[in-house]
C-alpha cells in the first residue's frame, strides 16, 4: 500500500528555490531539501543564475529531445531560459549571434550517476570520499558533504556537454546515503551548485558489493542478508515516521528525538526522496520492486541494471527507469550478462532507459555511449530514433531526478541548458563546441576565456593547448 | 568449440579496400587462399571455385590489432580464479610468459572479434618486471593455434605501481633494473661458475636472468609501462645504457617528450581516451596520440579494458577527433602495432603473402553506426556470434523462450 503524502508538513528551506527563476517557471512536484522531521533550513542551495547576455543560435540542426528535429533552425536563450525555438526566432538587438551552420544543438546532457567531487582526481586516499563503508546502512550521510568543487574532472565533464549531474555515494553499503543534484558550473562551494528545488535521492545497492564489504565484518554476507538489512532499516523508519507525523499533527510534549539515519528513510517513505538503486541482476531488481511495494515507496531508477533487458516488461509496468551503460560487462559476476541492446530493449518494452556514466571518463562522452546503444538497437531491428537516443541522456535522466519540468528538452520556458556540437552528436568525430548552463556560456572550445580551470590544475596541470 | 568455417579460396569483391600499406582502392577484390592473402586490387581475377563475399559499398580493412589488455588472461575481473596475468612472488618475473595462461575458450574472444578486432597483445601485469607479453589471434582451439608471436615483449612497470614494487622510490626502479640487467649479463658470461655455485648471489633467479638475455641482446623489445614524463625519460635512459629495443606503453605524458621519443625511434602504445589526471600523469590529455604522431613517433593504440577491447574502434575515432589524421589512426590499429611487435611481414596490411585477417565493415570502422559484416581470421570466416548475441536472442521478446 502506498502511503499518502503528508503535504502539510513543515516546508523549511524554501529559500532553496529563491533567486534563480521566480514565478513563471513550473515548480518541481515536491520541494526536496526539507525534512519533515525538523523545521529548520537544511543545507539550502545557494545557486544563482550567472548573468549573461541573450544568445541566438541560427542555422543549426536542432534536436529538441521533445520529438522534433529542426533542420536549419534557431534558438534564443534569454535570462537563463529557452525563450524561443523554431525555424526562425526573433532575437533582441543585444543578443550574441552564434552561427550554427553545420552544427547541432541539443539540451544539456544529464548524468544520473556520477561520483565527481566525491571520488575526485587525482584519486588518492585523500579524495576518496564516496563510500562511508563503516556500516551497511548509512542513510544519514549526504554526498554533498563530501563533494569537492575543485575536482579537476569537472571541467572535463563540462567539455563533454554535461550540465547537470546526480552525485551519489558509492555502493559499498546497502543504503549508502543521500545523493545531490548539481548544476555543473564553476563554483567555490557545493551549495552554489545545488540544483534549486531538486530532490534528494537515496542510494541503495544490491548484490555483490555490500556482501563483499561486510561479509567478514558482521554482515550482510549474503543476498538474503542484504534484503533483511533493507527491511530492518525501513521497518525502523516506519515507526520513526509515525512518531514524527503524530507529533507534527498534535504538537504535544517534546518532539521525538531526531535520528538522522531514520529521518532520511522516513523521507523516502513520504515520497520526498527518490530511491536510486544500484542493482545488476534481473532477479534482484524484481526482489527490490517487491521490497518497495512492502514499504510503499517507488524505486525511481535502477542503476547499472545490466540485466534490465531480461525484465524490461516488469520494469516498464513498475514505472521504474533504468540507468545503464552502453557496453560495460564482465568486471564481476553480476555484470556478466551485459549486452549492447539493453537500452533499446527497454525502450521497446515501453520503459524509460537512461545512459549513465558512473565514470569520470565516460561522463565526457555520454553522447557517444548513447550512439553506441542506439546503433546496436537498430542493428537488432529495434528502430531507435535519434530523438529517442537523445532522450536517454537528457529528458529521461531529467525525469529520474524529478527535474524534467525544468530541463532535459529544448522547449520554451525551460532552463537554457544547451550544447552546440560540431556535428551530429552521435558521430565519434563530434565534439561539444559550446555549453550553456542556465544561459551562461560555461565552456567554449574555441575560446580559452570560457574554459574555466579548477584550482587544482593551476600551475601543475598543463593548460589546454599548451606545450608545458 | 568454435567451428571455423574453412574455405579454401575466398574473394571479397567490390569493396573500398584499405590495404594500409598503400593507398585505398575503390571497387577492389581481396583474394584469400588457404588462410593467406594472395591478391589485392581492382583487377583481380576471381577463380571460379572461390567463395564470393560481395562487399560492394562496404569498407575492407585488415583486422584490428589491440596493443594492450589481457585477452585470454581474464574472464571475470573480480574473480581471482579466472585471472592469469599477474604472478605472485618475486617482483622480477622475467621468466613468466603468459602464453600458457591463455584460455582459448574465453567468452571475451568472440565478443571482441565480432567487432573487428582480430589480434591482441596479452600483457602480464604486476611486479616490477611483469613478464613476457604475447601476441595472439582471436581464433583457434588451442593456445598454439592462437599465438602469433611469443614473446612479443618484456613488460616492465616504470609507473607509480612499479615504484612500489622497487621499494618505494622511482630512483630505485632504475637502479634495481640496472642491477638485474648487469647480473643477467654476468650470468651469461659465467654460467659455468653459476652452475658450480662459484658466484656471488645474483639479484634474480637463473630463469629470470636467462629470460632477460634476448632483451639485452636487442632481440626482444622492452615494453615499458610509463606515464610520467620523468618515467618515460628513465626508460629512455636505460634503453640507451643497455642498447635495448624500447616500446613505451601508456605514455600519458608522452606528448611532452615527443621529440625525444621520435629521435630515439621509440614507438608508443597509447590509449587516446585517457585524460583523467593523477599524480602519475598530471599532463594526460586527449591530444596525446596526435601530438606524438605529429612529432614523428610511431603510434599504436590500445584499449586496456579487456572486456571492451572492442572499443579500440572508439579509441581510434576519438584520436581522430583530437587531431590524429584518419589514415594514421587506421594505421595505429593495424600496421603500426604489427611493426612494433615485429610481425609486419605477416600482419597489419592487406597485401599478397599476409595472413588473411580481414574485416568487412558497413562503413567507416570508427563510427558507431558502422556494423561489422564479415570477419576473417587466418582466412576463415568467423560466425558473428558470441555469448552476448545468444543472450540477446533469448530475451529479444519477453517472456523468454527457455
Amino acid at each position: 500500500m502506498r502511503h499518502a503524502l503528508p503535504l502539510l508538513l513543515a516546508v523549511a528551506g524554501a529559500c532553496a528555490t529563491a533567486g534563480a527563476h521566480p514565478a513563471a517557471r513550473p515548480a518541481p512536484q515536491a520541494a526536496a531539501a526539507e525534512s519533515t522531521s525538523v523545521n529548520r533550513p537544511q543545507y539550502p542551495s545557494a545557486y544563482r543564475r550567472h548573468p549573461y547576455p541573450p544568445v541566438v543560435i541560427r542555422h543549426a540542426t536542432i534536436l529538441t529531445a521533445a520529438g522534433a528535429e529542426i533542420a536549419d533552425g534557431a534558438i534564443l536563450l534569454k535570462d537563463g531560459r529557452i525563450a524561443a525555438v523554431g525555424t526562425t526566432v526573433d532575437a533582441p538587438p543585444d543578443a550574441i549571434v552564434v552561427d550554427g551552420t553545420g552544427k547541432y544543438v541539443t539540451p544539456g546532457i544529464i548524468d544520473t550517476h556520477s561520483h565527481l567531487g566525491v571520488y575526485a582526481a587525482p584519486g588518492t586516499d585523500a579524495e576518496s570520499d564516496g563510500n562511508e563503508a563503516t556500516n551497511p546502512v548509512t542513510a544519514e550521510v549526504w554526498a554533498e558533504h563530501s563533494f569537492w568543487p575543485q575536482d579537476p574532472q569537472i571541467p572535463l565533464a563540462v567539455a563533454g556537454g554535461i550540465t547537470t549531474i546526480q552525485v551519489l555515494p558509492g555502493s559499498a553499503n546497502l543504503i549508502g546515503g543521500r545523493s545531490v543534484v548539481l548544476k555543473l558550473v564553476p563554483a567555490r562551494t557545493v551549495q552554489e551548485m545545488k540544483f534549486p528545488g531538486a530532490r534528494y535521492g537515496l542510494k541503495m545497492a544490491c548484490g555483490e558489493n555490500p556482501k563483499r564489504v561486510y561479509g567478514r565484518r558482521g554482515g550482510p554476507a549474503t543476498r538474503m542478508g542484504n534484503m533483511a538489512g533493507y527491511r530492518t532499516a525501513f521497518a525502523q523508519a516506519e515507526a520513526y515516521r509515525r512518531r514524527w507525523d503524530k507529533w507534527n499533527a498534535e504538537h504535544q510534549g517534546d518532539p521525538p528525538e531526531r535520528n538522522l539515519r531514520l529521518e532520511t528513510l522516513a523521507e523516502v517513505l513520504r515520497g520526498h526522496i527518490y530511491v536510486q538503486n544500484h542493482c545488476y541482476r534481473a532477479d534482484e531488481m524484481a526482489q527490490m520492486l517487491d521490497l518497495a511495494r512492502e514499504f510503499g515507496f517507488q524505486i525511481r531508477s535502477f542503476h547499472h541494471a545490466v540485466e534490465a533487458y531480461k525484465i524490461a516488461d516488469l520494469l516498464a509496468r513498475a514505472g521504474t527507469a533504468v540507468s545503464v551503460w552502453a557496453d560495460w560487462w564482465g568486471f564481476k559476476e553480476e555484470a556478466m550478462d551485459g549486452i549492447h541492446e539493453n537500452a533499446a530493449l527497454n525502450e521497446q518494452a515501453g520503459g524509460r532507459p537512461v545512459i549513465h556514466s558512473d565514470s569520470p571518463s565516460g561522463i565526457q562522452r555520454l553522447n557517444q555511449e548513447a550512439a553506441k546503444a542506439m546503433a546496436y538497437g537498430r542493428r537488432a531491428g529495434i528502430p531507435i530514433t535519434r530523438d529517442q537516443a537523445l532522450r536517454w541522456i537528457t529528458a529521461n535522466p531529467a525525469w529520474v531526478l524529478g527535474i524534467d519540468s525544468l530541463v532535459g528538452t529544448l522547449e520554451p520556458g525551460k532552463m537554457a541548458d544547451v550544447v552546440v556540437w560540431s556535428g551530429d552528436p552521435f558521430s565519434v568525430y563530434t565534439k561539444a563546441l559550446q555549453v550553456y548552463n542556465d544561459g551562461w556560456l560555461v565552456y567554449d572550445r574555441n575560446d580559452p576565456a570560457h574554459q574555466p580551470r579548477t584550482d587544482f590544475e593551476l600551475g601543475q596541470v598543463p593548460a589546454p593547448g599548451s606545450d608545458r | 568449440m568454435i567451428a571455423l568455417l574453412l574455405a579454401q579460396t575466398i574473394a571479397i569483391t567490390g569493396g573500398t579496400v584499405f590495404p594500409v600499406s598503400g593507398p585505398k582502392l575503390e571497387r577492389a577484390t581481396v583474394l584469400i587462399r588457404d588462410g593467406t592473402i594472395v591478391a589485392v586490387g581492382p583487377a583481380v581475377a576471381v577463380p571460379p571455385d572461390a567463395v564470393r563475399v560481395d562487399a560492394t559499398g562496404k569498407w575492407v580493412t585488415p583486422g584490428f590489432i589491440d596493443g594492450g589488455g589481457q585477452m585470454g588472461l581474464v574472464e571475470i575481473g573480480a574473480v581471482p580464479g579466472t585471472r592469469e596475468a599477474a604472478l605472485q612472488g618475486d617482483t622480477i618475473a622475467a621468466a613468466f610468459n603468459v602464453a600458457e595462461g591463455i584460455n582459448p575458450a574465453s567468452t571475451l574472444i568472440p565478443v571482441t572479434r565480432i567487432e573487428g578486432i582480430t589480434t591482441a597483445l596479452a600483457v602480464p601485469s604486476g611486479n616490477l618486471i611483469s613478464g613476457q607479453a604475447v601476441l595472439i589471434d582471436l581464433a583457434g582451439a588451442t593456445i598454439e593455434e592462437m599465438l602469433v608471436k611469443s614473446p612479443a615483449g618484456m613488460v616492465v612497470d616504470f609507473s607509480e605501481s612499479g615504484k612500489a614494487e622497487a621499494g618505494g622510490s622511482r630512483a630505485a626502479v632504475a637502479e634495481r633494473l640496472r642491477r638485474v640487467f648487469r647480473d643477467a649479463l654476468e650470468y651469461e658470461r659465467r654460467k659455468a661458475d653459476f652452475g658450480r655455485a662459484q658466484m656471488r648471489p645474483l639479484s634474480a633467479s637463473a630463469a629470470d636472468l636467462e629470460a632477460l638475455l634476448p632483451v639485452l641482446h636487442g632481440e626482444e623489445p622492452l615494453l615499458a609501462y610509463a606515464n610520467r614524463r620523468s618515467d618515460i625519460e628513465t626508460a629512455l635512459r636505460l634503453a640507451r645504457e643497455f642498447r635495448l629495443r624500447l616500446i613505451v606503453a601508456g605514455a600519458q605524458e608522452g606528448w611532452e617528450v615527443a621529440g625525444e621519443l621520435a629521435a630515439a625511434r621509440v614507438p608508443v602504445l597509447v590509449e587516446p581516451l585517457d585524460n583523467i589526471p593523477s599524480y602519475d600523469a598530471l599532463g594526460v590529455r586527449y591530444e596525446n596520440a596526435a601530438l606524438l604522431a605529429r612529432a614523428g613517433v610511431t603510434v599504436a593504440l590500445m584499449e586496456t579494458d579487456t572486456h571492451n577491447a572492442r572499443n579500440l574502434r572508439q579509441q581510434a575515432g576519438n584520436a581522430v577527433a583530437y587531431g590524429l589524421p584518419w589514415e594514421a589512426a587506421l594505421r595505429a590499429v593495424t600496421l603500426a602495432p604489427a611493426e612494433i611487435f615485429g610481425v609486419a611481414e605477416r600482419y597489419g596490411s592487406l597485401a599478397p603473402g599476409k595472413v588473411a585477417n580481414v574485416v568487412v565493415w558497413s562503413g567507416d570502422p570508427f563510427e558507431f553506426t558502422t556494423a561489422v559484416e564479415h570477419v576473417f581470421i587466418r582466412g576463415a570466416e568467423i560466425p558473428l556470434r558470441s555469448r552476448q548475441t545468444e543472450l540477446f536472442e533469448r530475451y529479444r521478446t519477453l517472456p523468454p523462450n527457455y
